[in-house]
């Protein structure tokens, strides 16, 4: 079970950021004829107050490198597999892809809203699962939605930090995107759980696993509208590093 | 019943349509207020009919094959513009882009889809206050002096239409763009008439500012007065913003990024006039540091970011965003923009620059440019009192104001979207 893509992935990625830290700084090279700019940052910008744009990123030369190849992965590989996916698949049966991956997908709302005490919610999601797997079809049609029973989203990640958990580091993991220690954390327990306890034990089928796994991660593509660089802002990685972080926090006190 | 019929007899009789009917229909638009016109998405009852996708080809342009371009800007290879295309002859139109938008933004693609819908090739130019043409296609690295930024988005113009002439047949020229855009339009319809490179038929000026410089000290104002403590505070007014989204989920039971959403949020929810203006100040804020740093860059440093200091693709630029969302358009155009012209020109002052990146300056080219046409709202939030009077008065027959839209809130309206299709045709204005 330890072979599925997905755990191999946070592995490699664990041992990519210990291996890489040491590998960029991230000030502006000087040289003799540097000068410090009229509006300097230490006199325009208060330095007794934290903002909230500065978020703990220790590993920043790495995560900037990742952040790089994701730009790049993203552009030459991912967006083409999700293009030609979208025009093979009528947007019909796409949206039945998505619902079918979101109802298997309930293992992780159910898991982390028990192991939150959230009990009105752990029924909602298992009461979710069961419409949807049936009168839904095996998920494909989402009814409970359209009843009231609206998703009931949690992960690991948000579990440690209901339990107190600090975000940590800032992370960026190749492909995923931004995390944090926390959430990469999250990410692991909430993958083995899944493949060692959930639907894919159930299956017992690695094809079928693999298969999951791969038209699960072009579903997750298809549906997050961002682009790099497509917000026109130099500081994109700065507002992205702290929108997460904001959301993160958000989804957690919820 | 008998109503109904004698209106159609009627109208059969006097060679009328139905749908002539239908636009006599008064202009209705949902917001009254200037700031939720401004930055409320219209629901979609009041749309356009446009289609949904249009055939588009996206291209790059290397404007100066020379330049090399800072590490820092690893992304940036080419200025990327888009063409919309007809599969027989057709007229084009030129679209220019508002203050930090895209050729691609929402209001683009709006425009795009109703000018195609139309019958004509559209091509759309990313603003020159945009980063990405700062970087790839900005001969001056000091945006916002209307002369440069037109002869700037004039080579752009030429080197885009050497490029897809071999693969669109073109009848002919016409030129439009939406609040900066819109006064660059007018600015780069004045340029053509000494290059006569297009000859443009038809010009519509939309939402555009009558002063520059006013209109932009305007939007940097929303920012300042609603923000309780100003720009260090900005961290408590975002952690405000998210949790009244955080609430409007608990309360609605879901979220997502949509139209319709916004719009029952918004029912639910009435925002204050002080929100919103502030949502308008720092959206254009971000806008303008995105500039500043850009252009800071490009030039070499030394205003906000260190004078030759190496900026790589891993330099942290933290400190960097930090200084610029401090930076007002104010503090760039009397600290960067005026001592670089003047240093080009030092016969010119601080008032006369002001005062020349204005509509006053081309004011009898206005008048007697009869192809010139406006589009504006009389509720528009970056005008000042008395100027759409004053814009009235020049355009005369030739001027559309709408009585709400505040700062192009309305542009993707049905009656808006009639107005400028009508006016490309030669049939208003």
């Amino acid at each position: 079970m330890l072979e599925t893509p997905s755990i191999r992935y946070a592995m490699l990625t664990v041992l990519l950021s210990v291996f890489m830290v040491s590998g960029c700084s991230t000030l502006p090279k000087t040289e003799p004829e540097t000068q410090p700019p009229m509006h300097e940052f230490t006199e325009v910008v208060p330095q007794d107050k934290e903002f909230a744009v500065q978020v703990y990123d220790p590993l920043e030369g790495f995560n900037r490198g990742v952040y790089r190849f994701n730009y790049y992965f993203d552009k030459y590989l991912f967006l083409p597999v999700v293009r030609t996916y979208q025009f093979i698949l009528p947007d019909y049966a796409e949206n039945r892809v998505s619902n079918f991956i979101d109802n298997v997908y309930e293992f992780n709302n159910f898991t982390n809203n028990l192991l939150q005490l959230k009990f009105k919610q752990t029924g909602i999601t298992l009461a979710r699962f069961a419409i949807n797997t049936t009168v839904g079809i095996a998920g494909l049609w989402d009814p409970a939605t359209s009843w009231g029973l609206y998703r009931q989203t949690e992960d690991f990640g948000q579990t440690l930090g209901h339990y107190g958990v600090g975000h940590g580091p800032y992370l960026v993991l190749p492909v995923l995107g931004p995390s944090n220690l926390r959430d990469t954390t999250g990410l692991v327990g909430d993958t083995l759980a899944f493949n060692n306890l959930g639907p894919p034990y159930w299956v017992d089928d690695d094809d079928v696993t693999l298969a999951f796994t791969v038209v699960t991660a072009i579903d997750k593509r298809k549906r997050v509208p961002f682009r790099y660089y497509g917000s026109g802002s130099p500081f994109e990685y700065e507002q992205i590093r702290m929108l997460y972080t904001k959301k993160r926090e958000l989804e957690i006190d919820k | 019943m008998r109503v109904w019929l004698i209106n159609i007899t009627v109208c059969l009789f006097l060679g009328l349509s139905t749908v002539a009917l239908a636009a006599d229909k008064p202009y209705f638009y949902p917001y009254v207020n200037p700031y939720e016109a401004t930055v409320m998405e219209l629901p979609p009852y009041y749309h356009a009919a446009i289609p949904e996708t249009v055939p588009t080809k996206t291209f790059k342009l290397k404007v100066f094959p020379e330049r090399i371009i800072p590490e820092v800007f690893w992304y940036e290879n080419g200025l990327d513009c888009s063409l919309v295309f007809q599969k027989g002859k057709a007229p084009l139109v030129f679209v220019i882009a508002g203050t930090g938008a895209r050729h691609n933004s929402p209001k683009m693609l709006n425009l795009q889809k109703a000018l195609y819908q139309a019958g004509y090739h559209v091509l759309s130019i990313t603003s020159p206050t945009h980063m990405h043409f700062i970087v790839n296609a900005s001969s001056t690295f000091t945006p916002g002096h209307l002369y440069e930024d037109a002869k700037d988005i004039y080579r752009v113009m030429q080197m885009a239409i050497d490029e897809v002439k071999n693969d669109i047949e073109i009848s002919g020229y016409h030129l439009t763009g939406y609040s900066l855009g819109g006064i660059q339009s007018a600015f780069v319809a004045m340029l053509d008439e000494e290059k006569k490179f297009f000859d443009f038929k038809r010009v519509l000026l939309i939402n555009p500012p009558v002063n520059l410089y006013n209109s932009v000290t305007r939007l940097d104002r929303l920012l300042v007065e609603n923000i309780p403590g100003g720009i260090n505070n900005l961290d408590s007014w975002l952690d405000t913003v998210m949790n009244r989204l955080a609430e409007a989920e608990k309360e609605m039971g879901y979220f997502e990024l949509s139209g319709e959403y916004i719009y029952k949020a918004y029912k639910r929810f009435p925002p204050r006039e002080d929100f919103l203006a502030s949502l308008i100040g720092v959206s254009f804020r971000t806008d303008s540091s995105n500039m500043i740093f850009a252009a800071d860059v490009m030039k070499g440093g030394g205003y906000i970011t260190p004078k030759n200091a190496g900026m790589s693709n891993s330099t942290a630029l933290t400190p960097f965003y930090l200084v610029a969302s401090r930076t007002s358009f104010d503090d760039y155009f009397r600290n960067h923009f005026v001592p670089f012209y003047k240093n080009r020109d030092p016969s010119l002052t601080e008032e006369g620059l002001i005062e020349m990146l204005s509509l006053h300056q081309i004011e009898p080219y206005l008048r007697s440019a009869r192809k010139i046409g406006l589009l504006h709202n009389e509720d528009d939030v970056i005008l000042q009192p008395g100027e759409i009077d004053y814009l009235q008065d020049v355009f005369g027959g030739r001027a559309k104001v709408f009585p709400t839209g505040g700062h192009c809130g309305n542009m993707n309206h049905q009656d808006v979207v009639e107005f400028i299709v009508k006016f490309f045709a030669g049939q208003e204005g």
